[in-house]
């Protein structure tokens, strides 16, 4: 599979050797290795932003005999494909992120939940654990810090979207069905096995790699004040250079759709199938923690594009890849893609269609985990912003 | 990582579950929090839902049940807490710091609409024509929130086939509203592992092992999950339609046996709170429908003491005095059917520790097509035995294929207590209202053994007032204040006991042809040990497995439901562990009410034992009639 890298930016893609950040943080110590993430303001590129840091030092506080590092590389929100380039192309820092991290927090065991679908990359990641071992990157005595013993497993998912969210993960990884669990307590508390654990997303612990290695303030002066660094955004979609991008965070949209050379763009989708639907008239809003925050997905549509055939294929998704479990997620998303086709039909009310937006309100303050919590987003985004094209169809509705 | 994997029932999710701060600091210290402007203050660990309980602001709730792990599900409970951008489910969360909470929000009020239409939008069928219509947690929910129509629509159609396959417990999958209170009955109360989700997104439901019928796995048939179903997607087999049919056939002649833990528990179906024995009213009221006699199986619980007590005598005595290294000790009780099926898929390894004696049930349904027929002069093809029992498991065990000693199927009909009331409600009769009765001779009224049987101890507590009598010849009320063996009574899941017998006294006439005398028991320790519910039988069942003090044990009682017969698949619902304790009440206070309290002064079961049962206990004849034996299952499903 080709992974067209399409620009690799000033952070993430910066030089790196091998064992740089394992050994400079050996010879920090592990305050300063937390010291030198929350100067980064660092925060989680999963998608929530939750700031590395805090989550770290929650973990590290926790009092226990067994603590885990969990890498969330179970990739499946619909658009993105960065957290696969990392993994096949920069190991190094993905594992010496989750070592240090293991380090820091006082955890001997890190786990790679592994996308069931990266099946294909499962034998190149064992052997480069291998050669870190070799290296002394993993095992006992790491880089001869007496005590200092960590190693890391992977696991492959099975398929399921909801096993992103990281208590569904951990359940997942205890042989369960891959369910959110109640928040709190948090996994910072009490995760897999019930140990603290600290789970992160594949592009941060990368992140981690550079600013062990590079200091805190070095990460903090790339990107904008509360969005600190870079991104990767995998774009897809109407565009004649889809691909990887590494880009600083506050890029707008119009400066992010010149660089991938799309034209006639009518709509982009930003956060994959649970984030936003940005209309052509806002295409001068930031990307960043402070206006628009993502995972990385980027869907670029161009006028030819059907704006409701878009969100019916979200609806379709989440009606499928909703864990099932509470009440608004699995019956709620069922209801907003009737809607739809309902549209689709000419055969709705106003009434009813803002019905099904109070409950797609409801949706995202009432349901369990954030999957149910974000799906009604594009039902929203998309009716609110697209209303012209979507309504004014002759089709009708009442 | 997990051990014993080869035994355990499969996990459901342990996060689910609500740790309690275990720090020092947090034992014992309050937090003051604040519920819609007032402010309380709670233990740390409390839930949000528990805090408003105590403090009398009503929550609603569905998936949440006393006595399951948390689940937070349903989404029903949620309320709002300042500070937080989402709603959080009351039941789940737990108190560790102040907050700010407002039950009754407009967003909290539209939520919980909301997530009662889109319930109602798939939940199939019409109240009317439901078992569980006046008594179903969704109706009440809808009329709580005014529910005046089906804002998300409603399923015209049913999408699924009622699973009537299994004899005791129905699902119709078409009235599930996925709150997993059975899984997590199935799973964790029960360990057995029966029901889990299945499938994913819109297509989730509750299924079984490869989606099988219920009859096919290795459902124990203890009923608990219907107990615990807010709505009528799982409910009982019933047969009362059969029994009217029956009653209603002048040809038929139609006797009812009735357990104890029924009249316990009935009253709770005519608004009475849970603690009023009925056993008087009872008995009216059925011969009132038309029963032509009504029998206590309290006799059979006596008679089943005198069996199986003589049982665990002969298996002491040879592997005691004849040193008889096979003889299988310690022996298990035999009484709850859904124990019974529990081991013979769980343990079938230890089979030959359970006590061959049937259950009351099935001794009393020998005996009538046998010895009452004859007594009689009926012809035994023209009785139709019926066994109101507190039991789902009872169904099942009285169509086992063994069970037709008599030349006929021993018991037709089990029938449960929700639906005898139903009969009795369908006969114009108000139970409550009743004149008090006795029962039907030759059985007549049974002793306060027997009656105990409906409480978890209550077999234990039966057997030890016999055998302590019959082996010391010390009179029990002198042993223990009031006959009350305090022991081994209460609802610790496992309870363990030791009797040490100091003296022992003559052999009486019954035992003589087994044993020559007690000496060989004089300074020994009798070691008993009680569970309840099928997840502290198999910790019993795994501490034997490893040598543990539990295998020198000489006697052990299981009962598969919590709280022993009176927590029964077949009692009213709602449970929980506050209307088992008061079922619970009014049976040992029934017990100290009665003129007989031990199996052995039960003048009628030595009338049997005169008149029938000539070669006494263990004797041929009640070998042919009133001892059966089992099926090793295992867990392995064709």
């Amino acid at each position: 599979m080709e992974n067209k890298v399409k620009r690799e930016g000033a952070v993430i893609f910066s030089d790196y050797t091998r064992g740089d950040a394992v050994k400079k943080a050996v010879s920090i110590g592990r305050e300063d290795v937390l010291f030198e993430l929350k100067e980064s303001k660092l925060r989680g590129r999963g998608g929530a932003g939750f700031p590395t840091s805090i989550k770290w030092m929650l973990t590290a506080a926790a009092k226990s005999d067994k603590k885990y590092v969990i890498c969330n590389a179970d990739e499946g929100e619909p658009g993105t494909f960065k957290d696969r380039v990392l993994l096949l192309e920069y190991p190094e820092l993905v594992f010496e992120g989750m070592v240090v991290g293991g380090y820091a927090i006082g955890a001997k065991e890190g786990i790679v939940y592994l996308r069931g679908e990266y099946e294909y990359m499962l034998k190149s990641l064992q052997d480069y654990l291998e050669e870190m071992r070799k290296d002394n990157l993993l095992g006992k005595d790491i880089l001869g810090k007496k005590g200092f013993d960590f190693d890391i497993i992977i696991r492959l998912g099975s398929g399921a979207y909801v096993c992103g969210e990281e208590t569904a993960l951990i359940e997942s990884l205890e042989g369960h069905r891959g369910e959110a669990r109640n928040r709190p307590p948090f996994p910072v508390n009490t995760g897999l096995n019930g140990k603290p654990t600290t789970v992160n997303n594949v592009e941060t612990f990368a992140s981690v790699a550079h600013i062990v290695t590079k200091g805190g303030a070095w990460y903090s002066q790339h990107g904008t004040d509360k969005s600190t660094g870079s991104k990767l955004f995998s774009v897809s979609g109407d565009c004649k250079k889809p691909g990887v991008y590494e880009l600083p965070w506050g890029t707008t949209i119009n400066e992010l759709l010149k660089i991938v050379e799309a034209e006639n763009t009518k709509a982009v989708q930003v956060g994959g199938a649970s984030g936003l639907c940005v209309p052509k008239a806002q295409f001068d809003r930031q990307l960043g923690y402070e206006d628009l925050g993502t995972g990385g997905s980027i869907m670029v549509f161009n006028e030819s594009r059907d704006m409701l055939h878009v969100l019916k294929n979200f609806m379709e998704f989440f009606v499928e890849e909703s864990c099932g479990q509470c009440t608004p997620c699995r019956i709620g998303n069922v209801k907003l893609l009737e809607g739809v086709e309902m549209i689709e039909k000419g055969e709705y009310t106003f009434n009813y269609i803002n019905k099904l937006k109070e409950l797609g309100e409801t949706m995202r303050i009432s349901s369990k985990c954030g999957l149910g919590q974000s799906s009604p987003n594009p039902f929203i985004s998309i009716l609110e912003n697209f209303k012209e094209e979507i309504f004014n169809n002759g089709k009708g509705g009442k | 990582m997990k051990e014993n994997k080869e035994t355990r029932a499969p996990e459901s999710q342990k996060g689910h579950t609500i740790e309690k701060p275990k720090s020092s600091e947090g034992i014992g210290s309050m937090v003051s929090i604040e519920i819609n402007g007032n402010k309380f203050s709670v233990p740390l660990g409390t839930t949000i839902l528990e805090a408003c309980k105590q403090n009398q602001i009503h929550i609603p709730t569905l998936c949440h049940h006393d006595d399951l792990c948390i689940a937070g599900v349903c989404r029903v409970c949620l309320v709002e807490v300042e500070g937080m951008r989402t709603l959080q489910a009351s039941c789940a969360y737990s108190i560790t710091h102040s907050l700010k909470i407002h039950t009754t929000s407009p967003q909290v009020r539209r939520a919980r609409r909301h997530v009662i239409d889109l319930l109602l939008s798939e939940h199939y069928g019409e109240c009317y024509s439901c078992v569980r219509n006046n008594n179903c947690e969704l109706q009440s929910l809808a009329k709580e929130y005014g529910v005046d129509k089906f804002t998300f629509g409603h399923v015209s159609e049913p999408l699924f086939e009622e699973d009537n396959s299994s004899y005791s417990v129905i699902r119709d999958m078409n009235k599930c509203v996925l709150c997993k209170r059975c899984v997590r009955t199935c799973i964790d109360l029960q360990e057995v592992g029966v029901l889990e989700s299945i499938n994913r997104g819109h297509e989730t439901r509750i299924g079984t092992f490869l989606d099988k019928p219920l009859a096919d796995v290795i459902c124990i048939n203890c009923g608990q999950c219907i107990n615990r179903c807010p709505t009528g997607a799982l409910k009982a087999n019933d047969p009362s339609d059969e029994i009217w049919q029956a009653i209603d056939d002048p040809t038929k002649h139609v006797v009812i046996q009735t357990a104890p833990s029924p009249r316990a528990a009935i009253g709770e179906e005519f608004e009475l709170g849970p603690g009023h024995s009925l056993t008087g009213q009872m008995n009216t009221a059925l011969r009132r429908i038309g029963f032509n006699k009504v029998f206590d199986t309290n006799f059979t619980a006596d008679l089943t003491i005198m069996e199986e007590g003589t049982e665990l005598i002969i298996r002491l005595y040879k592997a005691l005095v004849e040193g008889e290294k096979q003889i299988a000790l310690p022996q298990f009780t035999s009484c709850s059917p859904g124990w019974v099926k529990y081991i013979e898929h769980f343990y079938p390894e230890y089979l030959d520790h359970v006590s061959s004696a049937k259950s009351p049930q099935q001794m009393f349904g020998a005996l009538i097509k046998t010895w009452y027929a004859q007594k009689e002069g009926i012809d035994p093809a023209n009785i139709v035995s019926v066994a109101l029992m507190p039991c789902a498991a009872k169904k099942y065990e009285c169509n086992r294929p063994e069970m037709v000693d008599s030349g006929y199927k021993d018991v037709d009909y089990g029938l449960t207590t929700r639906e005898l009331a139903q009969m009795i409600k369908e006969s114009g009769i108000y139970l409550p209202e009743m004149e008090k009765t006795h029962f039907d001779d030759p059985f007549g009224d049974a002793s306060g053994a027997g009656l105990i049987f409906g409480a978890t101890g209550g077999v234990m507590e039966a057997a030890l007032r016999t055998i302590i009598e019959l082996v010391t010849g010390v009179k029990v009320e002198n042993v223990f204040e009031n006959m009350n063996i305090v022991p081994v009574r209460g609802f610790e899941g496992i309870r363990y006991a030791e009797l040490p017998i100091e003296k022992v006294g003559p052999v009486p006439e019954i035992l003589k042809p087994l044993v020559p005398n007690w000496d060989w028991l004089k300074g020994a320790t009798l070691k008993v040990a009680i569970a309840h519910g099928t997840a502290n039988a198999k910790k019993i069942m795994e501490d034997i497995k490893a040598g543990g003090k539990f295998s020198e044990c000489h006697f052990i009682e299981f009962m598969a439901c919590p709280g022993g017969c009176l927590g029964g698949g077949g009692q009213p619902i709602p449970t929980s562990q506050e209307i088992r304790a008061k079922r619970a009440e009014a049976i040992y206070n029934e017990d100290a009410s009665l003129p007989i309290r031990k199996s052995h002064e039960n003048k009628h079961v030595l009338d049997l034992y005169n008149d029938f049962l000539t070669d006494g206990p263990c004797g041929h004849i009640s070998h042919k009639l009133l001892h059966t034996h089992y099926t090793p299952r295992g867990k392995y499903i064709a």
